[in-house]
């Protein structure tokens, strides 16, 4: 028995342990299980993950010689394309979502999403648009960049911007309804002894990134479909030739993208609030700050969208007006990332896997951060616009951000997930080589955008050669660093030594089911006695006398906790 | 948690301070400053490096420091202390970012206005040009349908210095930009060509326009971009103060080719100038746009170009056949 109490509740279980064991083919079905969907999810994300780096491999290769001589610039073209976009919609979002399915239930004591069947279709839509995307190559893929911005988007390669628009609006239909579920899921299924604010910091990180998507995809949606119509049957919406206007597509396009990047990272955001007073030993640092911040960063995620438009139609009044909302989105960044260091600041830290990535994380995060608020200042990004400056940072926040941030996750609740341990001293070589090679990748690119290398370019002034040498040996090392994550993973997933309920001596409810979570998640319910990042309060920190702590926290009125007692805990 | 303030802190906070002060001013990131306006922005970037230095290595250092210095030691399986928060130093902590931000929006603010962005005259865009209201004044907004290629046209970009607002620039170059070309056209002269040879010392004012799709206007050494948009208009005014040659490019995604969308921007001497003018009029008989258009390797003299010209070359087809298909 942990901080929580399970409580016999009144609906009746079939008690159902060894019978219903998971079996691999279940991750092949229409599973409506959420712990099923949420590793679907993830390891779909990853095997597109595994594209979209050997495309960035493959933009790197062309980059490390001045010339446009390792493929033709239309193909280059093609690439950071189709890499930009797998990146986004194909990997991040999903594995976002992913670890939302799994854990939001588990977190809050439920036993499922509220749409489970809606689940499992918001996850199958997104292999075959995958699969749709990238078939592309065989036509003539989009070219037009990730944004796709007209008048090139319509001219530029017809099939293949078609295809672009509809994978897009199918994956944006996923994530709407991913978003919704995730909404619902959270207001309505919590165990009736949490409040909304004790619960876990990633369940806010997900109820605002749901709230961002449900707002702005839509927009996107509609942004698309006039892009579809001007390729495929000559409107003219965006078209000047026509009295249309290029530059209204920027400001759907963004008013959708701009927040993405936070529907991108706000969910790691709350992994980092999860994972680090964990194996600090501490409670998070301010939580009611850093719930809220994710609430105020959905919210000024909102009205920042045209800093992505400085250069482009945007008259001078307004940019002052997006200048200064983009400044203080810095505000509430900054609080997180104050938080955590502050649970960090004396706390009892285990250099682990997953602790060695959150740390990695912050550390690279504050750079794309700072880089941030430096092309929020109108004078300064009107330099470094559409350079590899940008490319710098937007690496920084979203690669950064996420792909230390799956992989906290991934270390993190490898155990509950899969039911073993994950090799800890491979886990640190994985680290290592991430670290390095990412910062060898990306750092050096701020120099070449300042020094005036534009991006989008295969072929660029020989001057730049030496830098974008050092980026392209550092993708290498980036590269070569998945496979020692990849072995482990299998090879522990299948023959990992077995790992307990609770390795982390962890508080949150998923910790208190057993190790991969039983079918129906919670033998009993749940019952929210001790706040789920309550570390080091009274003597919590012996794990045996766990049973007799006393309640902290009021709960619900409806629902008095019952006194703990030791035997209650499903084994 | 208290705030720290031992002797030790301070030395590191002077540490500190001294290193991101030396390092905002010795970065040497930014290519050369070709004019008054470039300088300005340098100063706005070194003023944000050096509190980014300084926040930089406040957060590693922190990383680092705990790290080593919290890490649990072997045996010990007690946790650390159950502290929930500091209301203080959140508040501290929330309330000296929104001072900088807010600060370093006034100073931008500051350089914008200097560099003139936010001249009245470009401050609207095209679309508004017929409600007078989002206008100051009537006067602008009305005469514009008759004037369209005057310097009083309502555009986007960064127009006139608070200094010579209401004043015209001293030259006006129409630049266009198409797959995958640059050409300047000199109203004054009738000059038109594939490289932009301006005087130092004056005001200058670039007209932008494209033809086909989206294209931006760049020279690092100016700090200056602006897009050029099919069917609207924007305009950059700058004053050079330096002689050179300077990469112009093109920065937004326009193609298979924008890569290769560069040319120069020739910084003269005034009388060098002047002999450029008399020496372009006497051999010109007005290029054709489009042969510039369709012909790449005309006007691009860069050195690095020249292996490609013969794939851009083949590329002729395909630049025409995308002219054809606008609808
Ligand atoms: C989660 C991971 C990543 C995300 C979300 C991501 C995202 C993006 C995006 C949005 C673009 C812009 C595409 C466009 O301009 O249309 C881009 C371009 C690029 N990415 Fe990534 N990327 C990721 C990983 C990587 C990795 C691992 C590398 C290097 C090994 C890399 C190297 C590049 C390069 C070189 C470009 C081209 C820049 C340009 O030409 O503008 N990216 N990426
Ligand atoms: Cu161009
Ligand atoms: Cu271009």
């Amino acid at each position: 028995m942990t901080q929580a109490q399970l409580q016999p509740s009144g609906e009746h279980l079939s008690h159902h342990p060894h019978s219903e064991e998971r079996r691999w083919q279940d991750y092949f079905t229409f599973s409506t299980d959420h712990k099923v969907i949420g590793i679907q999810y993830l390891v779909t994300g990853f095997l597109f993950y595994l594209v979209g780096g050997a495309l960035a491999t493959a933009i790197r290769t062309e980059l490390a010689t001045p010339a446009p001589d390792f493929v033709d610039p239309r193909l280059y073209n093609s690439l950071f394309t189709l890499h930009g976009t797998i990146m986004i919609f194909l990997w991040i979002v999903p594995a976002g979502a992913g670890f939302a399915n799994y854990l939001l239930p588990l977190m809050i004591g439920a036993r499922d999403m509220a749409f489970p069947r809606l689940n499992a279709v918001a996850f199958w839509i997104i292999p075959p648009t995958g699969i749709l995307l990238i078939s592309s190559f065989f036509f003539d893929p989009a070219q037009a960049g990730w944004t796709s911005y007209p008048p090139l988007s319509v001219t530029a390669s017809q099939v293949g911007e078609a295809i672009w628009i509809m994978s897009v609006l199918l994956l944006g239909t996923s994530s709407i309804l991913g978003g919704i579920n995730f909404l619902v899921t959270l207001w309505k299924m919590r165990v009736p002894s949490m409040r909304l604010n004790q619960m876990p910091l990633f369940c806010w990180a997900m109820l605002s990134t749901s709230l961002l998507a449900v707002i702005a995809t839509p927009v996107l949606a509609g942004a698309l479909i006039l892009l579809a119509f001007d390729l495929l049957i000559g409107t003219t919406f965006f078209n000047p030739t026509g009295g249309g206007d290029p530059v209204v597509y920027q400001h759907l396009f963004w008013f959708y993208s701009h927040p993405a990047v936070y529907i991108m990272v706000l969910p790691f955001f709350g992994v980092m609030s999860e994972v680090i007073p964990v194996h600090s030993r501490k409670p998070i640092f301010g939580y009611a700050a850093i719930a809220y911040s994710s609430l105020a960063i959905s919210f000024l995620g909102l009205i920042v969208w045209a800093h992505h438009m400085f250069t482009s139609g945007t008259p001078g009044w307004l940019r002052m007006f997006f200048m200064i909302t983009t400044m203080i989105i810095a505000v509430p960044t900054g609080i997180k990332i104050f938080g955590w260091l502050a649970t960090m600041w004396g706390g009892k830290i285990r250099l682990n896997s997953p602790m060695l990535f959150a740390m990695g994380f912050i550390s690279t995060f504050v750079v794309g951060g700072l880089s941030g608020v430096m092309l929020a200042s109108v004078p300064f990004d009107i330099h470094v616009h559409d350079t590899y400056f940008v490319v710098a940072h937007l690496h920084y926040v979203l690669f950064g951000g996420s792909m230390f941030g799956i992989y906290t996750a991934i270390y993190h609740w490898f155990p509950k997930m899969t039911g073993r341990m994950i090799n800890e001293p491979w886990g640190i070589v994985h680290f290592i080589l991430t670290y390095f090679g990412f910062n060898l990748t990306f750092l050096p690119m701020h120099v070449l955008g300042l020094q005036g290398m534009p991006r989008r370019v295969a072929m660029y002034d020989p001057q730049f050669a030496n830098i974008n040498f050092i980026c392209t040996i550092g993708s290498y090392i980036l590269a070569v660093s998945t496979i020692p994550f990849l072995i482990n993973a299998v090879w522990s997933w299948t023959r990992g030594t077995k790992a307990e309920d609770n390795p982390w001596q962890a508080l949150g409810f998923e910790w208190l089911t057993s190790s991969p979570p039983s079918i129906e998640n919670f033998e009993v319910l749940p019952v929210l006695t001790v706040g789920v990042y309550d570390y080091g309060m009274s003597d919590l920190s012996e794990v045996e006398s766990r049973s007799s702590v006393e309640v902290k926290y009021p709960v619900g009125p409806d629902n008095e906790p019952v006194s703990a007692t030791s035997d209650s805990q499903s084994k | 948690m208290n705030i720290p303030s031992t002797i030790s802190t301070l030395l590191i906070g002077i540490v500190l301070t001294l290193l991101s002060l030396w390092y905002g001013q010795n970065h040497g990131l930014m290519p050369i400053a070709a004019s008054d306006e470039a300088n300005q922005v340098d100063d706005l970037f070194d003023t944000m490096m050096i509190i980014a230095t300084g926040l930089f290595l406040i957060v590693q250092g922190t990383l680092i420091f705990c790290a080593f210095y919290f890490r649990k030691r072997k045996g010990d399986n007690t946790d650390g202390p159950g502290l929930h928060g500091n209301v203080p130093l959140e508040i501290l902590w929330t309330a000296i970012p929104a001072a900088i931000v807010v600060w370093i929006s006034i100073y931008s603010f500051e350089i914008y206005n200097t560099l003139g962005g936010v001249d009245p005259m470009t401050a609207g865009d095209m679309h508004a040009m017929h409600s007078p209201k989002s206008h100051r004044g009537a006067a602008i907004a009305a005469p514009l349908e008759t004037m369209p290629s005057d310097s009083r046209q309502i555009a986007l970009g960064v127009g006139a210095s608070p200094l010579n607002q209401g004043k015209s620039a001293e030259l006006e170059v129409n630049v266009t930009g198409l797959q995958y070309a640059w050409i300047f056209n000199y109203p004054d002269s009738g000059i038109t060509t594939g490289e932009l040879h301006l005087p130092v010392g004056q005001e200058i004012q670039v007209n932008l326009s494209a033809n086909d799709v989206i294209h931006a206007f760049w020279v690092p050494q100016l700090r200056l971009k602006q897009d050029a948009i099919p069917g609207r208009t924007a305009q950059l005014r700058f004053t050079l103060n330096r002689v050179g040659e300077y990469p112009l490019r093109c920065a937004e995604l326009c193609g298979s080719y924008h890569g290769s969308m560069i040319t120069k921007l020739i910084a003269h001497t005034p009388e060098d100038y002047q002999n450029w003018v008399q020496s372009q009029q006497i051999a010109s008989q007005p290029n054709n746009s489009k042969a510039l258009a369709l012909n790449p390797t005309n006007l691009s003299d860069s050195q690095f170009l020249a292996p490609y010209a013969q794939e851009m070359g083949i590329d002729t087809q395909l630049v025409s056949e995308m002219h054809h298909s606008h609808h």
